[in-house]
């Protein structure tokens, strides 16, 4: 027999300790390691040298005509000139103060978000109120204010506008779908397969077109059904059917012994998958979820070849300008890095939410 | 297991039994082709505790899954408190009331905390006042000793405190039938001892308890009745004494040889 006594822990030794570990174990470990990361550091040096001196060192960032900027570097002058343009589209000039306050209440509401705990009745209420609020605002045409036609909306504003009503109103009825498409009763069952299918089936664009085209087809003559309400309709539709192919794939990672749990305890169908299934299966599919809203955002720039002119098209727009021409790439530059603004920070948002409602670890 | 089977632990003192609570006449019910429950009837009385033994696949599990309608069956009649269970809403409603079961992975809902996890079914589905719900649950939770983990959520407990907070889940909408399937085969060895303690505790306070599990000490210390399945029939029943001293089918005796010389 043999007893031996505790041993207290060690440091490690010095090579797997901080920066040296790090750097042997990610970019050294083995030969095809260090090829990679001698081949990685080579394509950096090829692309960000050049980059940095057309965007910075070379670039023009002040000045009033396309004649103040010196070749070999970006002339950002154009982006400053445009900036309303590419924010608002041909919004008014001396109404633009009203997309500004929108913008300006929903910065506002982000920040008191913080400070106001759980989700309580006032938060719905201020969910609710801020579309109609918005949407009078914008629109105008109460309380004295001069109506301003959507199709005058652009820029950024309308890709704004029109990806936030497309998540907003594509996650209810994709749960629905996904809902349907999880029942019992076949025929609910079979609609549901059909719809998801079929619109997954085709591109966007087609679906942007049937709106526009055919959509008017099935109201009355006479009735003007608004552009960007067409085009809101089809990329509701079109999304709500990517959704529900996510929160699928979430229903299917959620084991047997929850639904079991829950009818044991008694509750309903309904309160089961709104309390228990559908909580947990939204969890797991963030990641989708949020990549299938990125990609809402940026197919938003589709809704150009309808006529509504977002970012992108404003981009294509601003450059052909007499005075502006040959700007399409400070132009497109910006409009890239305004997408990428929007499209990381939901990632990150994601990421942030993901972590807040991990429950295996402590909160 | 083995192991609480050498010494003969000391019997539960009990109560005298009630009405029958529990019938089955006649079950029959099939998984396509294959006959996995066979003319099974079984009269269990209010405050009785079964345990049901068996080797895997006899049918044990799926017999107390028909009793709360989590498995269909397709011939014969089950009632519970006289109400027969069948697929009309209103008697599985009711039936829900009376029953609960303790599954063999706890089956908490991962995303509430353990408070949540207790009150969400009386506050949805019995309407129960929050406090009162509230109430109930540390009440519960004190008894299965556990109060102190009330706001963590599920996968921050050891698989002995997730099985006693699912069966403290259970009484909170107070059931008279409490059904277990298998409640301590997901456990480590450490943690079978608490988790047998709470369901000695509850069949001592009379609850009707229908065990389906291997703990064959939790058996002779509590049991009414033994119940012996194979190949989706009970083949013997005994009081547990006899049960296991005298077992008379070849099926049985086969089987405590192989579960306790070894």
């Amino acid at each position: 027999m043999a007893v031996y006594p505790t041993i207290p822990p060690k440091e490690p030794p010095l090579g797997e300790r901080g920066a040296i570990a790090w750097v042997r174990h990610n970019l050294l470990s083995s030969p095809y390691n260090i090829a990679f990361t001698i081949l990685g550091i080579g394509i950096l040096y090829l692309i960000i040298p050049p980059f940095v001196k057309w965007a910075f060192l070379n670039a023009t960032w002040t000045g009033h005509s396309k004649a103040d900027c010196h070749p070999g570097g970006a002339c950002w002058i154009f982006i400053r000139a445009k900036l309303d343009m590419f924010f608002f589209g041909f919004y008014p000039h001396d109404q633009l103060w009203r997309p500004k306050t929108v913008i300006a209440t929903i910065v506002a509401l982000v920040a008191a978000s913080k400070f106001i705990k759980g989700f309580n009745k006032l938060k719905i209420a201020l969910i609710v109120m801020f579309p109609i609020y918005a949407y009078i605002l914008l629109r105008g045409g109460y309380f004295g204010l001069s109506p301003v036609e959507t199709s005058k909306w652009g820029g950024l504003l309308l890709t704004l506008v029109i990806a936030s009503v497309g998540i907003v109103l594509s996650f209810p009825i994709g749960i629905v779908l996904a809902l349907g498409r999880q029942s019992k009763l076949p025929i609910i069952k079979s609609m549901s397969v059909f719809y998801i299918e079929f619109v997954r089936g085709v591109p966007l664009i087609t679906v942007l077109f049937m709106a526009s085209v055919v959509l008017p087809l099935f109201f009355p003559e006479g009735v003007n059904f608004n552009k960007l309400a067409r085009a809101l309709i089809g990329i509701t539709l079109f999304e709500a059917a990517y959704v529900a192919e996510n929160i699928r794939s979430g229903f299917q990672a959620i084991p047997k012994g929850q639904y079991e749990a829950a009818d044991s305890l008694g509750l309903s169908y309904w309160q089961k998958m709104g309390l228990v299934i559908l909580p947990q299966a939204i969890k797991v599919t963030i990641p989708n979820l949020v990549g299938t809203f990125i990609s809402l955002f940026k197919d938003t720039s589709l809704v150009m070849i309808i006529g509504l002119f977002d970012l992108l098209a404003m981009v294509t727009v601003t450059a052909n300008d007499r005075d502006w021409l040959g700007m399409d790439t400070e132009g497109y530059v910006f409009a890239a890095f305004i997408f990428w603004i929007f499209t990381f920070s939901m990632s990150m948002y994601s990421k942030r939410l993901e972590k807040k409602l991990d429950t295996s670890k402590g909160k | 297991m083995a192991t609480q089977t050498q010494t003969q632990p000391e019997r539960i003192e009990k109560k005298a039994l009630g009405e029958p609570i529990i019938q089955l006449e006649n079950v029959n019910k099939w998984y396509g082709d294959f006959h996995v429950l066979k003319d099974i009837n079984l009269e269990v009385k209010k405050g009785e505790i079964v345990v049901v033994l068996g080797p895997s696949g006899s049918g044990k599990s799926t017999m107390i899954r028909c009793i709360n309608r989590l498995e269909e069956y397709q011939e014969g009649s089950i009632k519970v408190n006289g109400i027969e269970v069948n697929n009309d809403v209103k008697n599985l409603r009711q039936v829900r009331s009376h029953v609960d079961m303790v599954f063999q992975h706890f089956n908490l809902f991962p995303h509430l905390t353990i408070l949540e996890n207790l009150t969400l079914a009386p506050i949805w589905v019995y309407k129960r006042p929050k406090k009162e719900a509230l109430e109930t649950a540390m009440y519960y939770l004190e008894k299965v000793n556990i109060a102190d983990q009330a706001h963590k959520y599920p996968n921050q407990l050891s698989g002995g405190q997730q099985q006693r907070v699912a069966i403290a889940r259970a009484l909170c909408k107070n059931p008279e039938i409490l059904l277990f399937d298998e409640p301590t085969s997901a456990l480590d060895p450490e943690m079978i001892g608490e988790v047998l303690d709470v369901m000695v505790k509850l069949a001592e306070e009379g609850k009707t308890m229908i065990t389906v599990t291997h703990e064959m000490g939790f058996a002779r210390k509590v049991a009414d009745r033994v119940i012996f399945m194979d190949a989706g029939q009970i083949v013997e029943e005994n009081e547990p004494e006899a049960f296991f001293n005298n077992p008379e089918s070849d099926r049985l005796k086969l089987f405590l040889q192989q579960i306790l010389h070894h």
